[in-house]
């Protein structure tokens, strides 16, 4: 294969494939040819859309386009070393940023990151010798208190009034995080300069959302993760139909088989079966809501609801040390994902003398108050750490309800070397029901989609 | 059939779509390395009108075909037309057997559906394979020897090739993941909502009737709507039908009233509908 650049190209977009790999973007051979055919069809000179046409041959979902950007930023920079010219002082800088904030200049917010990295954000014994740290450049520059400033010229040059006047705050809070990522892509471009590009593909890109860890997400990651709840539910959603209907027996549908039979010449050849009317299994979810695990089980609860209609009943409850019953929260809560830990917490009983989780209260209680929901038909699912806090697990209410359910799994969000160490419980439970290791969206929607009952 | 990624922008835009750098890319790649193009992204940004503008450009017949949950091989790649093969056989009373198969399983009586249609013949074609996510499982195999290979292969007549690559676009709103081995075969293109400005010119070439400052409030309001947590968020389509309404009626600026009046236009889900309201000052509706 020859590009118009010769090996040096081909080196940098074999390595640069190599470090989408390491982010779980399958990328095949074939792939990469294409892409080294759409370098040369596109040649080198625009960068955009460079990024575009290896976006297209390299990627198959849009999911995979945020640790696409920030891996072709470090493997195809903008520019090389510093700027041209070197910063003249930081009143200068906010001067230029608020004018380009206020005229909306992409390209002009983009060299101003570069600019402030550059005059900013080094650090060590002489500035840069060390690194460059994106936080010590904002830090400095506190571009968040120009937010007055901009709202003040932009309203002053007229460029907003009557009605979208009310819009122009959040527009100039969208267009300050932007420059904020263009200051963190930068810093990161410097730093990969300093330290070897692959080190910082690797470890400093952000994974996708579905496989970020559910204990370590911040609160951005969480709300990102909710607006895949519904596509993820229609996925699911398709895959059960799939399964159920490879299961279906039944008797023959004439009027199908008939129609099919035309083909051959009216001879009935091929018997088309009738579909089975679906039998909907019966959901019963249990839910560790405490402050540890909480991201976990707002994200499941969000999902299972998403799938309600996939089942004839789903219930569920939420528990720290007490049970409460909450998909009527739930049923209200899809319009406002946001607010549902809250409401939960506000409206439901769940903590009784302590605010930490105990397990073996709270199935104790599930078994007691709330044994008739679960029934020959219903699975059950616990979603929770299994960390009782040192408090009794309380295995008989486990071992009633494992009895009276027709499957119960535990998805346990903590990594499996971590079961059982420190107050976890989580081996003792394990051994009466069937526990999964629940990390990530990923693992989830794989364990939901094998798990659900059809 | 292109030059280059300006030749594929400006040949786009002259028969009305206009194309983000991203598409105008990716149609070209499509293009240049033969290799079928899969578009996804949300209800109503122009996926299936880039398959019907590449054709207009292109001066090739465009072929659709459009997949629904049980769509299958006698509706999507060829059928033998019975009725016609049974007269066939009652009119050569005197024939005998071996002549009158030969003749029966002949072209005559093959009935093309889209798929055979678009790999056979001299003509240019761009075959669209709309809403793919709503075909089963089984389609998508029947699709990878189509789009892979451009042939298909008849029991009877043999294995059919395509003398001339059709343009292929597979569009998907992702209610069903596709399967890796469709993807890999495909280029991939993310239709994403367009920014302000490229909004702000599908505004003014497809509603010319509306004013300069109007049509800058208009998009803006999108775009704010757009960054809120909302069920179904409004779409190209809606931006360009909110932007008829308001031209319908005769409005100058936007100011509350009118902004209340008309968000159902924009917004089809009654939660939407009452959060957008708040968040926008509106008095309750």
């Amino acid at each position: 294969m020859t590009t118009p650049a010769g090996a040096g190209v081909t080196e940098r977009l074999t390595s640069f494939v190599a470090a989408l790999r390491a982010h779980g973007v399958r990328i095949g051979t074939g792939e990469t040819v294409d892409a080294a055919q759409a370098v040369e069809a596109l040649g080198l000179a625009d960068r955009e859309l460079l990024r575009e046409g290896l976006a297209a041959t390299l990627l198959h979902g849009p999911g995979q386009r945020t640790v696409f950007d920030p891996v072709f930023d470090l493997y195809f920079p903008r520019g090389v070393g510093g700027p041209e010219q070197r910063t003249a002082g930081r009143e200068d800088l906010r001067h230029r940023l608020a004018d380009a904030l206020t005229a909306d200049d992409r390209a002009m917010l983009a060299r101003l990151a570069v600019e402030a990295v550059d005059g900013f954000g080094g650090y060590g014994s002489s500035p840069g010798s060390d690194g460059w740290s994106s936080y010590q450049t904002l830090e400095r520059l506190r571009p968040q208190t120009l937010f007055a400033r901009v709202r003040d010229n932009v309203r002053g040059q007229g460029g907003s009034s009557g009605f979208t006047d009310r819009l122009l705050e959040d527009e100039i809070r969208r267009r300050i995080d932007a420059f904020r990522a263009l200051v963190a892509a930068e810093a990161r471009r410097r730093v990969a300069e300093r330290r070897g590009r692959d080190e910082i593909a690797r470890r400093a890109v952000a994974p996708t959302a579905d496989r970020l860890d559910f204990l370590f997400a911040g609160k951005a990651q969480l709300a990102e993760l909710r607006r895949t709840v519904s596509p993820l539910a229609r996925k699911l959603a398709t895959r059960l139909a799939a399964r159920r209907r490879r299961a279906s027996r039944g008797s023959i549908d004439l009027r199908r088989t008939l129609r099919g039979s035309l083909s051959t010449g009216g001879v009935p050849m091929r018997p088309v079966l009738r579909r089975r009317r679906p039998v909907r299994p019966e959901l019963v979810l249990l839910c560790d809501v405490s402050g540890s695990v909480s991201g976990f089980s707002d994200f499941t609860m969000l999902l299972v609801q998403a799938l309600h209609d996939q089942f004839s009943k789903v219930r569920v409850f939420a528990f720290v040390n007490r049970i409460d019953e909450v998909t009527q929260l739930l049923e209200h809560g899809t319009a406002d994902p946001e607010g549902l830990g809250a409401r939960i917490e506000a409206e439901a009983t769940l903590t009784g003398y302590h605010g930490s989780s105990d397990y073996g209260m709270a199935l104790g209680e599930f078994a007691e108050r709330y044994g008739d929901a679960v029934g020959p038909r219903t699975t059950v699912f616990v979603l929770g750490d299994a960390r009782t806090n040192m408090n009794d697990p309380n295995l008989p209410a486990v071992r009633q309800i494992a009895g009276q359910a027709r499957r119960v799994y535990w998805l346990n969000p903590e990594q499996r070397s971590r079961w059982g160490t420190g107050d976890s419980a989580a081996p003792d439970y394990a051994e009466l029901v069937e526990m999964h290791e629940c990390r990530t969206a990923r693992q989830l929607s794989a364990l939901v989609a094998r798990l659900l009952p059809v | 059939m292109f030059t280059s990624v300006d030749d594929v922008s400006a040949r786009l835009a002259e028969t009305g779509y206009l194309a983000s750098p991203a598409v105008a890319t990716t149609v070209f790649l499509a293009d240049r390395l033969g290799k079928p193009l899969l578009v996804e992204g949300p209800a109503g940004v122009g996926k299936t009108e880039l398959a019907k503008a590449v054709a207009e450009v292109a001066e090739a017949r465009l072929v659709r075909l459009q997949c629904y949950e049980g769509v299958d091989e006698s509706r999507a790649l060829y059928e033998w037309n019975h009725a016609k093969q049974l007269l066939r056989i009652s009119a050569g009373r005197d024939e005998t057997w071996d002549e009158t198969r030969t003749d029966i399983f002949s072209e005559e009586f093959l009935l093309t559906r889209p798929l055979l249609t678009a790999i056979r013949g001299d003509d240019p074609k761009v075959l669209l394979i709309d809403e793919t996510d709503k075909a089963d499982v089984e389609v998508e195999g029947l699709l990878l020897e189509v789009l892979s290979d451009f042939q298909v292969t008849v029991p009877e007549l043999g294995t059919i090739s395509a003398t001339r690559r059709p343009f292929v676009v597979l569009t998907s709103n992702a209610s069903r993941e596709l399967s890796e081995a469709l993807r890999r075969r495909c280029l991939f293109l993310h239709i994403g909502f367009p920014d302000e400005e490229l909004e702000r010119r599908i505004v003014r070439l497809k509603v010319p009737g509306l004013d300069e400052a109007l049509t800058r409030s208009v998009v803006r309001v999108v775009g704010a709507l757009r960054a809120m947590d909302l069920r179904k968020l409004p779409s190209v389509a809606e931006t360009i039908d909110w932007a008829r309404t308001l031209l319908a009626l005769g409005a100058g600026t936007l100011d509350e009233t009118v902004v209340r009046d008309t968000l159902g236009v924009l917004l089809k889900h009654q939660d939407d509908v009452l959060k957008a309201a708040a968040k926008l000052d509106l008095d309750a509706l």
